[in-house]
């Protein structure tokens, strides 16, 4: 890692004591996930073997062929697509449209190992093409345009329900200067246990995450990034209960990042945690092979508990998802690790204590792109006050050097942003990414001042918290609400059912593939 | 009283307004959104800025002053509760009016997944220095969460022998709160409930106005706490009391 001066006077080895309690915290779960598979997984996987379309009924082929092997998932679906595939003699298109009529591939009879093995290679090569095209495509643009791209990175939202209505705004914003648009999710797609197929127009309060609403934002987006000379990079929701099919679908149309949490689904949704664990490791590793950087949500902890109170959770989560991504194969160059900017307005002294945390985080994250969040919990009607908190937020996320910055809307208590709202927030970060260029090389910090004493306060806590979560394990301290002050019981929330404890001739091609280029084994075991 | 917006000298009628018009940014076009603001019935209007937000999206400032007036004498609006109580003094009135704890039963219902607000109201913790019902000595709070389907907070309701139920109401797109709330008055009425429960509303568009024409009890907006919902509560639930005698 890039060792920084701490302009803070953060302790360096209390940094590494923090990084060895989450180690600590990580091993016994990753240890569980290791031996174990879910429905999400292996419907993932037959999506990057070519499995996908859907029924009349809307029901997608990955779905239909996951009900199909029904235990047998255990052993990995993937067996089942591939044989199907060498016993028919048929591509993957066309093997299935017939799945869509509704032929049954898994009473077919079994080809030997090694012509499975054979397909499996094939159809691999195919994918791992397809991924360094996209990942060669992104970074000929980002080098070609290298000149234009601001810093940090002006992030906003598009939630109209409408992929159609979605690109007008997308392209607008990106015209105004943004440089990332976010598709927001509709409301409960996290909870669906597959991902809808098609274009879509009616979503509640964001859009429907398919793989074709993907491909036509990338291409509205690639359309606008050739008219602005600024390559634009789109976002979705890789969450919820098809995180890892979602990581696959954003994997195969080049999408850039992808909001996606070690615990966010568990806290936030009620998703089972056995599930949600293994699921972000799979997709994790999908993010980090087509080179998508994941965008973490701690933000969502201060909306639920005070943010001056509980800004040591924040570390303590971000130091856990950095282990488990680790563990999923994935630099630090991919991870924007989340934070915000959500202490009360009316606290004495609020914005030094917003600095000091901000700057905190990037210096105990220097290799890391984070992703920093605008007020929003104390945001209210009056748009006038919102507009000046955020640029005191813009001021921060500029002087401490943030990656990813997630624009706040001055409407953000009434509704889901208007188009001049988008306009007013760009024009203010931009004013202030301007005017205050190079002002984060000017200043140092006091000794012992208010924002050195709060950073170290902050730490101090992160590892006292880390510490006990340590003893008590990951899953009893999330058992007992020590995260966003939320109990979850390991055997409650949705998704339990599609668990699976991995059957000694598991065979998963995609995860030996992912494995391998990621150097997984190497790393985890070093 | 007749009133008008007032600027810089009584009665001026001066206004400030902002929004986008789905045409290019051209002198035609701020003349265009100046003549859209006469229309609106402004008597005079300016377009002070102007800017484009695509090649064919704009948006305007404008400043535009008005001739039309009100009689303040002639708005009806009754707040919940003219004047509040604080924790101690509700917990007084209890113990002095009723001689046993009320129960309140509150959830964030329907597909409505936001908590703090409910929380705000109910928990311990309270919001902003205001604890909540949780800690008021004569008060049983119960806080079913978000995402509560109605018919389960009304059978919780029925189950502990709730004397006032709390519903929160926070996402309002394409108006799915008024449905919402429609559908919990409804079941409560099907159930015979309605009579011998309060039912109050809040959320950050909810108002009293509002919550009286759905047929609940009163309705709080933003900046509520706790002892503005108790307040009325006990008031209201002494009022029955007497006039039942
Ligand atoms: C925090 C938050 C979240 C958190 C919620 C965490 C949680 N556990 O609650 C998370 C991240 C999960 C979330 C999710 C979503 N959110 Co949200 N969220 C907010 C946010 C930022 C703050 C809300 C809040 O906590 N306010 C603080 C509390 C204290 O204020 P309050 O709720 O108004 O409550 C006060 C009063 O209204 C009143 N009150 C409230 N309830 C009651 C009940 C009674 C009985 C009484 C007496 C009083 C009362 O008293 C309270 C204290 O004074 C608002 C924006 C904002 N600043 O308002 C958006 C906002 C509410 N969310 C919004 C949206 C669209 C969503 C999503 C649909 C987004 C999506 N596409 O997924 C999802 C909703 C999913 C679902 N099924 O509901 C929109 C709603 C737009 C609209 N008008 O409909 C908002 C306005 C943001 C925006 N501009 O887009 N959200």
């Amino acid at each position: 890692m890039t060792p920084v001066k701490s302009k803070l006077g953060i302790s360096r080895p209390k940094v590494d004591r923090a990084r060895r309690l989450a180690e600590g915290i990580v091993a016994p779960v990753q240890e569980f996930i290791e031996g174990h598979t879910t429905v999400t997984i292996e419907r993932a996987t037959l999506r990057l073997l070519g499995a996908d379309g859907a029924n009349a009924d809307g029901v997608p082929v990955p779905n239909i062929i996951a009900s199909q092997c029904g235990q047998r998932l255990a052993a990995g679906a993937a067996t089942v697509y591939l044989n199907a595939l060498v016993k028919l003699e048929k591509t993957a298109p066309s093997l299935n449209r017939e799945i869509e009529k509704g032929l049954d591939i898994s009473g077919l009879p079994l080809v030997s190992p090694e012509r499975i093995r054979e397909k499996a290679a094939e159809l691999v090569k195919d994918l791992d093409a397809r991924l360094a095209a996209n990942t060669e495509r992104r970074n000929a643009r980002l080098t070609q345009w290298a000149d234009k791209a601001g810093s940090p990175l002006i992030y906003v939202i598009v939630a109209t329900g409408n992929i159609y209505e979605d690109v007008k705004q997308a392209q607008a914003a990106a015209r105004q200067g943004a440089d990332i648009v976010a598709v927001i999710r509709t409301t409960a797609q996290s909870l669906l246990d597959y991902v809808p197929f098609g274009p879509t127009t009616e979503g509640f309060g964001g859009t429907y995450a398919t793989q074709e609403n993907f491909r036509i934002m990338r291409a509205a987006l690639d359309e606008a990034a050739e008219k602005e000379g600024r390559y634009i990079r789109l976002v979705n929701y890789c969450s919820g209960l098809c995180m890892p099919e979602i990581a696959a679908m954003g994997a195969l149309e080049r999408l850039d990042m992808m909001l996606n949490d070690s615990m966010y689904g568990i806290l936030f949704r009620d998703i089972n945690m056995y599930r949600t664990f293994t699921d972000q490791h799979f997709s994790r590793m999908i993010n980090a092979a087509a080179d998508i950087i994941i965008n973490t949500g701690e933000d969502n902890y201060l909306t639920t508990s005070d943010a001056v109170e509980k800004a040591h959770t924040v570390l303590a989560s971000q130091l856990i998802n950095e282990k488990f991504a680790f563990n999923a194969g994935m630099p630090a160059r991919l991870m924007g690790l989340g934070h915000a900017f959500e202490i009360n307005p009316g606290v004495k002294n609020g914005f030094l204590y917003e600095y000091a945390q901000a700057l905190m985080a990037r210096e105990i994250f220097p290799d890391h792109p984070l992703k920093y969040m605008p007020p929003t919990k104390f945001m209210t009607g009056d748009i006038f006050k919102g507009l000046a908190m955020n640029t005191l937020f813009n001021f921060v996320s500029k002087a401490t050097g943030q990656g990813i910055h997630l624009l706040g809307m001055l409407t953000e208590a009434i509704h889901t942003p208007y188009l001049q709202d988008r306009h007013l927030a760009i024009a203010n970060a931009l004013y202030v990414h301007n005017t205050m260029a190079d002002f984060m090389g000017e200043v140092e910090f006091k000794k012992d001042g208010i924002m050195a004493r709060r950073a170290a306060q902050v730490l101090d806590e992160t590892i006292e918290m880390l510490a006990e979560v340590k003893r008590s394990g990951l899953m009893n301290a999330i058992e007992t609400g020590m995260f966003a002050e939320i109990k979850r019981p390991r055997d409650g929330g949705k998704g339990l059912e599609g668990v699976y404890e991995k059957a000694q001739e598991y065979y998963n091609p995609v995860e030996s593939y992912l494995k391998k280029k990621l150097n997984i084994d190497e790393k985890t075991a070093a | 009283m007749f009133i008008k917006p007032y600027g810089d000298t009584s009665d001026d009628g001066a206004v400030q307004l902002s929004f986008t018009l789905p045409i290019a940014d051209c002198g035609k076009a701020r003349e265009a959104a100046r003549i859209y603001v006469q229309k609106l019935g402004f008597k005079t209007a300016s377009i002070v800025h102007a800017q484009a937000l695509s090649e064919n999206f704009t948006f305007f400032v404008a400043y535009a002053k008005t001739d039309a007036t009100l009689d303040y004498d002639k708005v009806e609006y009754a707040e919940a509760v003219a004047k509040y109580m604080t924790m101690d003094a509700v917990n007084e009135f209890i113990k002095t009016h009723f001689n046993r704890k009320l129960v309140i039963v509150g959830a964030c219902t329907g597909t409505d997944a936001h908590t703090v607000g409910i929380d705000a109201i109910m928990n311990m913790k309270g919001y902003d220095h205001h604890f909540g019902l949780e800690r008021y000595p004569m008060i049983e709070a119960y806080n079913m969460g978000s995402q509560v389907p109605n018919e389960r907070l009304l059978a919780r309701a029925k189950e502990v022998k709730a004397d006032a139920v709390l519903v929160s109401q926070i996402v309002t797109q394409k108006d799915v709160h008024l449905k919402n709330l429609t559908e919990l008055i409804e079941l409560a009425e099907a159930e015979g409930l309605r009579g011998k429960l309060l039912m109050i509303v809040g959320g950050p568009r909810v108002d009293n106005k509002l919550a009286k024409e759905l047929g609940y009890d009163a309705g709080f907006g933003t900046g509520t706490f706790a002892e503005h919902v108790a307040t009325f509560v006990v008031k209201k639930l002494y009022d029955r009391l007497t006039s039942g005698k």
